[in-house]
C-alpha cells in the first residue's frame, strides 16, 4: 500500500504550519520526519491518520490503512495489559495479540493493571497496540518518549519487522533508530504567511 | 462494537468507575425533598412523580462529563476516531454503556423512592415505565453534549448548561406520564410522545454527536 502526499498545505489553530508539501511512502520503506519544534510534524501526522482536513493537497492511500500513534498513550490504566490489548485486537478485527506482548517484552507484566506500569513500560504496551491492529502503514508521533535504551531496541527491530513485512512507517521522532528509512525535514515547507486563514469554521465562538 | 460497550461497562464497574455515583445522588436527592417541603403526605404525593423525574435527570447529568473526557484524556478517542469503527457507532455504543450503567439504575430504583415519597400505589407502573422510555434519550442527547464540550476546560459546567434545555421535552412528557397515571388518568398521549422523542433522537443523535466530535478532535 503506497501513501501518497501532494502539495499539501496544513494549518494548526487556523495559522498555515507547512505548505507545498509532497512525498511518496511505499510499503517496506520508513520515512522519518525531522524539524523543529512547532514546525507542524504532529499537524502532518494527525493529517494524515484522518484526524484532521488539510487546506489543500491530497493524501491518498491512508483510508482504512493507518495505525496511529499520539504523543499519549490511549491506554486504560483500570484494565490489566492483556485486556488493554485484547481491546485494540477486537476493534481492529483481529484476535491474536500474544506476538505483541512477546515483541516488546510485557509477558511478564501481563496480568498487571496498566495503572501500576512505569512510563516506559506503557510506552512499550502502547506500541505493542501498532503491532495488534495489523495495519500497513504506521504513523507514529515521538514514539520512543520515556524508552530505555534497550526498549528503543525492541521498537527499531519491531518496526524493521513491520518494514520487512510489507509494511511502512512515518514517523516523527529525534532519536536515531538505525532504521533503513529516509529522512525528511520538514523546515524548508514551512509555510511563509502568518496571517489566520479563513477555513470556513468560526473558532472564536468558544 | 461489543467490545467497546463491555470495555465501557467493565471500567465503569472497576474502583474509580464511578457506577453508583448517579444512583446514590439520585437517593440523596429524593430523601431532601421531605427535609425541604415538610412531610406532609398529601404534599407529597402530588409532587412525587415531577421529583422523581428531576431527580433522575440530574443523576444522569452528573456523570456525563466523564462519558467522553476520559478518553479524551487519555488519547483513547483519537485511537477510537482512526479505528475502523464508524464514530457514529461509537458514539451510539458509548450511549447505550452510559445508560446501562447510569439510567438503567435509576429506573430499577425509582419505583423504591416513591415509598419514601408516598406516590400513589397507580403511579409506580407509570413512573418506571416512564422513565425506562425517556432515560435512553436523556444518555443520547448527553452523549452529544459530552463531544460538544469534550476537550474544553471546565466543560462540565458548560456541558449542563447546554444538555439541560434540550432535556426539557423528555422532563415534560416523562413526568406528565407519571403524573398522569399517579391520578389514575390516560397517559397514552404523553406516554407516545415520550416514545416518539426517544425514538427519534436516538435516530438523529449519534450523527450530530459524531459531526461534533470530529469538528473537536481537529
Amino acid at each position: 500500500m503506497t501513501l501518497q502526499i501532494t502539495d499539501l498545505s496544513l494549518a494548526r489553530g487556523g495559522v498555515p504550519v507547512l505548505a507545498g508539501l509532497s512525498f511518496t511512502l511505499g510499503p517496506g520503506r520508513a520515512l522519518i520526519l525531522r524539524g523543529p519544534n512547532g514546525v507542524g510534524k504532529t499537524t502532518l501526522l494527525r493529517t494524515v491518520a484522518g484526524l484532521q482536513p488539510p487546506l489543500a493537497g491530497t493524501i491518498t492511500g491512508a483510508e482504512d490503512q493507518i495505525a496511529y500513534g499520539g504523543h499519549s498513550d490511549g491506554l486504560k490504566l483500570g484494565l490489566t495489559v492483556t485486556e488493554n490489548l485484547r481491546f485494540w485486537a477486537q476493534i481492529f478485527g483481529q484476535r491474536d495479540f500474544e506476538p505483541a506482548l512477546e515483541a516488546f517484552n510485557l509477558a511478564e507484566l501481563r496480568d498487571r493493571p496498566a495503572g501500576g506500569l512505569s512510563a516506559g513500560q506503557k510506552r512499550r504496551l502502547s506500541l505493542a497496540r501498532l503491532m495488534v491492529t495489523r495495519r500497513p502503514i504506521w504513523v507514529l508521533d515521538e514514539p520512543t518518549v520515556s524508552l530505555d535504551a534497550a526498549s528503543v531496541q525492541l521498537f527499531a527491530a519491531s518496526v524493521e519487522a513491520h518494514l520487512a513485512a510489507g509494511g511502512s512507517a512515518l514517523m516523527a521522532t529525534h532519536i536515531d533508530l538505525g532504521l533503513d528509512g529516509d529522512v525528511l525535514d520538514l523546515g524548508p515547507f514551512k509555510a511563509k504567511a502568518t496571517a489566520p486563514v479563513a477555513d470556513g469554521f468560526d473558532e472564536v465562538f468558544l | 462494537m461489543i467490545a467497546l460497550l463491555l470495555r465501557d461497562l467493565q471500567l465503569a464497574f472497576r474502583a474509580g468507575g464511578g457506577f453508583g455515583l448517579g444512583l446514590a445522588f439520585f437517593l440523596i436527592v429524593t430523601v431532601m425533598v421531605p427535609f425541604s417541603v415538610g412531610p406532609n403526605s398529601t404534599t407529597l404525593g402530588t409532587i412525587a412523580p415531577g421529583v422523581l423525574w428531576l431527580g433522575a435527570l440530574l443523576a444522569c447529568l452528573l456523570s456525563l462529563d466523564r462519558l467522553l473526557a476520559l478518553d479524551w484524556e487519555d488519547g483513547s478517542l483519537d485511537l477510537l476516531a482512526t479505528a475502523p469503527l464508524p464514530l457514529e457507532g461509537v458514539l451510539a455504543v458509548k450511549a447505550l454503556a452510559h445508560w446501562i450503567t447510569t439510567g438503567l439504575p435509576l429506573v430499577l430504583v425509582a419505583p423504591v423512592l416513591g415509598v419514601l415519597l408516598n406516590l400513589a400505589p397507580a403511579g409506580f407502573f407509570w413512573i418506571t415505565l416512564s422513565l425506562l422510555i425517556g432515560t435512553p434519550a436523556l444518555s443520547m442527547i448527553g452523549t452529544f453534549g459530552a463531544a460538544l464540550t469534550v476537550g474544553l476546560r471546565r466543560g462540565g459546567l458548560l456541558l449542563s448548561l447546554l444538555v439541560m434545555p434540550l432535556y426539557v421535552p423528555t422532563l415534560i412528557f416523562g413526568a406528565e406520564v407519571a403524573r398522569r397515571g399517579a391520578a389514575g388518568f390516560a397517559t397514552e398521549t404523553p406516554l407516545l410522545m415520550l416514545a416518539g422523542i426517544t425514538a427519534g433522537t436516538l435516530a438523529f443523535m449519534p450523527f450530530a454527536a459524531a459531526a461534533v466530535l470530529r469538528v473537536n478532535l481537529r
